[in-house]
C-alpha cells in the first residue's frame, strides 16, 4: 500500500500544514496527521459541550430535593446521554486522537503516521457513530445508564437503545483503527537512533493505550450486538428467563469498560509527565520505572474488571481475586505520583497554565486514586458502591485527571498547533477556575456518599440538600471555567500572537521543528538525543537570576 | 528527517511491512471479537450442558463438514496464490484466486441452504421453536449462539469475498504483480482468519455429544 506520498507539492520553506490548501475539501480529504488531529480536536468539542449541558441540566435539577425543572425520565436520560456522550465521544478520543494524533509522529520523527488514510477513515468512522448519538438525543434519548446492564436496557427500556448501541458500536471500530496505527508507527517509524527508552513518555503512554484500545475495544463490540440482538429478537444470553445470565453482561461490559479507564487516564499521565519535566527543567525521576509503570497498569487493567461487580452476585472467590489485582494496580499509579513529585524535588518550578493543569492533575489523580482503593475493598464497597462517593472518585479521575491532563496538554502544545500564543493570564485564571469549581463540584459528593445518598436519584431526602446546592454551585463555577479556554483560545487562534518555535525551552523532537510545523513535520532531521528529557534546573536557575 | 529514516517512510517495501503489522494488529482485535463469542458460549453451554449437547444433535453435520472442505481448500489455493504472484507466476495466482473465490462462495451458498434447512425444521429460537422439552431453555440458547456466531463468520466471509474480487482484478490486469505482491499477501491472511474461526466453530456446534 502506497500510504507515504504527501499531499500536494513540494511545501515552500516558509509553508505550515495550515497553509496547505484553505478549502474545506483539503480539510476533508486529508492525511496529514496533523490535520486529522484537529478535525478530532473540534469534533469532541462539540460532544464535550453537549455532555456538559447534560451534567448542567442535572446539577440544576439536584439543587432541589423535589423535582425542579425535569421529570425523572428526562433525568435518567440526561445521566445517559451525559456518560455515553462523556466517555466514548469525548475521553476516550481526547487525549489520543487529538494530542497523540498530532504529537506521535513528530515525537518519533516520522513525517506522518503509517497509515494515512486509515486515520482518516477513524475520523470519518467516529463523526458516524457520533450521528447515531445525536439520532438517539433527537429520537428522547435513552434512560438506561452509559452502563446498559441488562435486562432493563434488553427488556424493559422504552427508549431507542438499539439506535445508541449502535452508535458506540460503530465509534469503537474508530478507536481500534487509531490504536491500531500508532502501534504500527511506533513500531516502524521511528527516527534511527531513537531507541525505546529515549522515547517520551507520552509515546510509552500513547503505545499502552492503543494496546488496550485494539484488544479491549472488539469485546465491547461484540458483547453490544449480543445486546441488541437480545432487545429486537427478544432471546439471548443474558436473558434470566431462559436460564441465560445477566452478570455476563456485566463482565462482557467490564472486560472493556474497565481497561477503558486507563485509555482515558494513561495518555493523561503521559502529558503529565512531559509537562511537569518542562516546566521543573529536570529530567523525569525515575524514567525507566515509568516506562514500566505505564505497561504494568496497561497490563492488570485487563484483571480488575471484576471490581465492578462485588454487590452484583459475583462469586465471593473471585471478588476477592479482583479486590487484590485492584491493589496491585495502586501500586504502579502510586509510583508515578512519587516520581512525579521527585521531578519536582530541586526543580526550578515556574507556574505557567500548562504546569498548573499538570499540578492541578496530580493532585487530583491522587485524591481519586486513593479514594479508588476505599471502592476495592469489599467490605467497604458494600456500603459505598450505590452512593455518591463512586461517582466522587470516578470523577476525580476522569475530570479532574483526564480532562485537567487534556488541558494542561492542550495549553503546552498549543502554540506548536496553532503557531500562536494564548493569553497567559486568562489561562492561569481559567486553570484557577476549573480547579476550584472541579474541588467544590466532587468533594461534597464524597461526603454525600459516605453519609448513603444513593446515586442516579433524581429525588434525594432534604438533610443531603446543602451539600448538594455546594455541588451545583461549584458546577456553574466549572462551567464557566470551561468556557474561558474556549473563548480566549479561539481568540489565540484567530489574533494571537506568533508563537516561537520552542516558547518552553522543552525538549521534545517536536519542538526541534518550526511552529506550525511543515506537511512533512520537519525541514531537517530532527537530531535525536542521547537520554530523553535532557533539562538542566541549575542552569535553568541560574539563567532566570 | 534523516537519510535512515526517509528510506524507511519512502521505501516500498517499509511501507508495506507497515500495512502487514497494521493486519496482523487488526487480526489480533478480530481474535478478541471472536473471543467474545466463545466466551459466551463456554459459560452458557457449562450452564446448560445436556441442552447443548442435545440441541448440538440436530445441526447439518454433513453440510457443516462440507463447508469444512471448502473452506479449507480455499485457505490452501489462497496461500498459493500468493505464493505464486510472489515468484512470478502471474497466470497461476489468477487461477488460484478465483478458486478460492469460488470454493468461498461455495461455503457461501452451502451456508445459506443450511439456514434454509434450519428455518424450516424451526431451529430459529426467536421463532416457533421445535423444541418444547425440559431443555428447550438450553436448545434455544444453543441455537442463539449458533446463528449469531456463524452470522458474524459469514459476515466475514463475505467482506473475504469483497477482498477476494478485488484481488483477481488487480492481479487480471496485472496491478498486482511479483513486485507488488503485498495486497495479495495480506488477502491472504484476512482469509487464514475465516478459515480459522471455522476451524473452531465447527466442532463447538456441530460435534459436541455425537456419537
Amino acid at each position: 500500500m502506497n500510504t507515504a506520498v504527501a499531499e500536494g507539492p513540494a511545501t515552500p520553506a516558509e509553508g505550515n500544514y495550515l497553509t496547505n490548501g484553505y478549502s474545506l475539501w483539503s480539510w476533508l480529504t486529508t492525511t496529514d496527521h496533523k490535520r486529522i488531529a484537529i478535525l478530532y480536536g473540534l469534533t469532541i468539542t462539540v460532544f464535550f459541550f453537549m455532555g456538559g449541558a447534560a451534567a448542567t441540566l442535572m446539577r440544576i435539577e439536584l439543587i432541589s430535593p423535589t423535582p425542579l425543572i425535569m421529570s425523572a425520565e428526562t433525568y435518567n436520560k440526561l445521566f445517559t446521554a451525559h456518560g455515553v456522550i462523556m466517555v466514548w465521544f469525548f475521553l476516550i478520543p481526547s487525549i489520543p486522537a487529538t494530542l497523540g494524533n498530532f504529537l506521535l509522529p513528530m515525537m518519533v520523527g516520522a513525517k506522518d503516521v503509517a497509515l494515512p488514510r486509515v486515520n482518516l477513515l477513524s475520523w470519518y468512522v467516529f463523526v458516524l457513530g457520533g450521528c447515531f448519538v445525536v439520532a438517539t438525543l433527537i429520537a428522547g434519548g435513552i434512560d438506561t445508564g452509559w452502563t446498559l446492564y441488562t435486562p432493563y436496557s434488553t427488556r424493559f427500556s422504552h427508549t431507542t437503545v438499539v439506535c445508541g448501541v449502535a452508535g458506540v458500536f460503530v465509534t469503537g471500530f474508530s478507536s481500534i483503527m487509531t490504536g491500531l496505527n500508532f502501534i504500527v508507527t511506533v513500531h516502524r517509524l521511528r527516527a534511527p537512533g531513537l531507541t525505546w527508552f529515549r522515547l517520551p513518555l507520552f509515546v510509552w503512554a500513547i503505545y499502552a493505550t492503543s494496546i488496550i484500545l485494539v484488544l479491549a475495544t472488539p469485546v465491547l463490540a461484540m458483547t453490544l450486538v449480543l445486546l441488541a440482538m437480545q432487545r429486537v429478537f427478544g432471546i439471548g444470553i443474558f436473558d434470566a428467563t431462559l436460564g441465560g445470565d445477566p452478570l455476563l453482561f456485566q463482565h462482557m461490559f467490564w472486560f472493556y469498560s474497565h481497561p477503558a479507564v486507563y485509555i482515558m487516564v494513561l495518555p493523561a499521565m503521559g502529558v503529565a509527565s512531559e509537562v511537569i519535566t518542562c516546566f521543573a527543567r529536570k529530567p523525569v525521576f525515575g524514567y525507566r520505572t515509568m516506562a514500566y509503570a505505564i505497561a504494568a497498569i496497561a497490563a492488570f487493567g485487563f484483571m480488575v474488571w471484576g471490581h465492578h461487580m462485588f454487590v452484583a452476585g459475583q462469586s465471593l472467590y473471585a471478588s476477592l481475586v479482583f479486590s487484590f489485582l485492584s491493589y496491585v494496580v495502586a501500586i504502579p499509579s502510586a509510583i508515578k505520583v512519587f516520581n512525579w513529585t521527585a521531578t519536582l524535588y530541586k526543580g526550578s518550578i515556574t507556574f505557567e497554565a500548562p504546569m498548573l493543569y499538570a499540578l492541578g492533575f496530580v493532585g487530583l489523580f491522587l485524591v481519586g486514586g486513593l479514594t479508588g482503593l476505599y471502592l476495592a475493598s469489599l467490605g467497604m464497597d458494600a456500603d459505598l458502591s450505590r452512593t455518591y462517593f463512586v461517582v466522587a472518585h470516578f470523577h476525580y479521575i476522569m475530570v479532574g485527571g483526564s480532562v485537567m491532563a487534556y488541558f494542561a496538554g492542550i495549553h503546552f502544545w498549543w502554540p506548536k498547533i496553532t503557531g500562536r500564543l494564548y493569553s497567559e493570564a486568562w489561562a492561569r485564571l481559567a486553570a484557577i477556575v476549573i480547579f476550584v469549581g472541579f474541588n467544590l463540584t466532587f468533594f461534597p459528593q464524597f461526603i454525600l456518599g459516605i453519609d448513603g445518598m444513593p446515586r442516579r436519584y433524581f429525588e434525594y431526602a432534604p438533610h443531603f440538600q446543602f451539600l448538594n446546592i455546594l455541588s451545583s454551585a461549584g458546577a456553574s463555577i466549572l462551567a464557566a471555567g470551561y468556557v474561558l479556554p474556549f473563548v480566549y483560545l479561539t481568540w489565540s487562534a484567530l489574533h494571537g500572537a506568533a508563537a516561537a518555535d520552542n516558547p518552553w525551552g522543552a525538549k521534545g523532537l517536536e519542538w526541534q521543528t518550526r511552529s506550525p510545523p511543515p506537511v512533512e513535520n520537519f525541514d531537517a532531521p530532527p537530531r535525536i538525543p542521547v537520554r530523553p528529557y535532557d533539562y538542566d534546573p541549575e542552569a535553568a536557575e541560574r539563567e532566570r537570576r | 528527517m534523516s537519510a535512515g529514516a526517509e528510506a524507511m517512510r519512502r521505501g516500498a517495501s517499509a511501507n508495506d511491512s507497515d500495512s502487514e503489522v497494521g493486519l496482523w494488529l487488526f487480526l489480533a482485535s478480530e481474535v478478541m471479537f471472536f473471543g467474545l463469542l466463545f466466551y459466551g458460549y463456554a459459560i452458557t453451554r457449562i450452564t446448560h450442558p445436556l441442552a447443548f449437547a442435545e440441541a448440538s444433535a440436530h445441526t447439518d453435520v454433513l453440510l457443516g463438514t462440507i463447508n469444512c472442505v471448502l473452506i479449507f481448500t480455499s485457505s490452501l489455493t489462497v496461500a498459493l496464490a500468493a505464493r505464486c504472484l510472489r515468484t512470478g507466476a502471474r497466470r497461476a495466482s489468477l487461477r488460484l484466486l478465483a478458486a478460492t473465490w469460488t470454493l468461498g462462495f461455495l461455503f457461501l451458498a452451502v451456508k445459506c441452504y443450511e439456514y434454509d434447512v434450519d428455518v424450516a425444521n424451526h431451529l430459529v429460537p426467536w421463532g416457533r421453536f421445535a423444541f418444547h422439552g425440559g431443555l428447550a431453555a438450553g436448545e434455544r440458547m444453543f441455537f442463539f449462539m449458533y446463528f449469531v456466531m456463524t452470522g458474524a463468520h459469514a459476515v466475514h466471509l463475505i467482506v473475504g469475498l469483497g477482498i477476494l474480487a478485488a484481488m483477481v482484478v488487480g492481479v487480471a490486469r496485472g496491478r498486482y504483480t511479483e513486485h507488488n505482491s503485498e495486497a495479495v499477501e495480506l488477502a491472504a491472511l484476512y482469509w487464514a482468519l475465516v478459515d480459522t474461526v471455522w476451524i473452531f466453530l465447527y466442532p463447538v456446534l456441530y460435534l459436541v455429544h455425537r456419537p
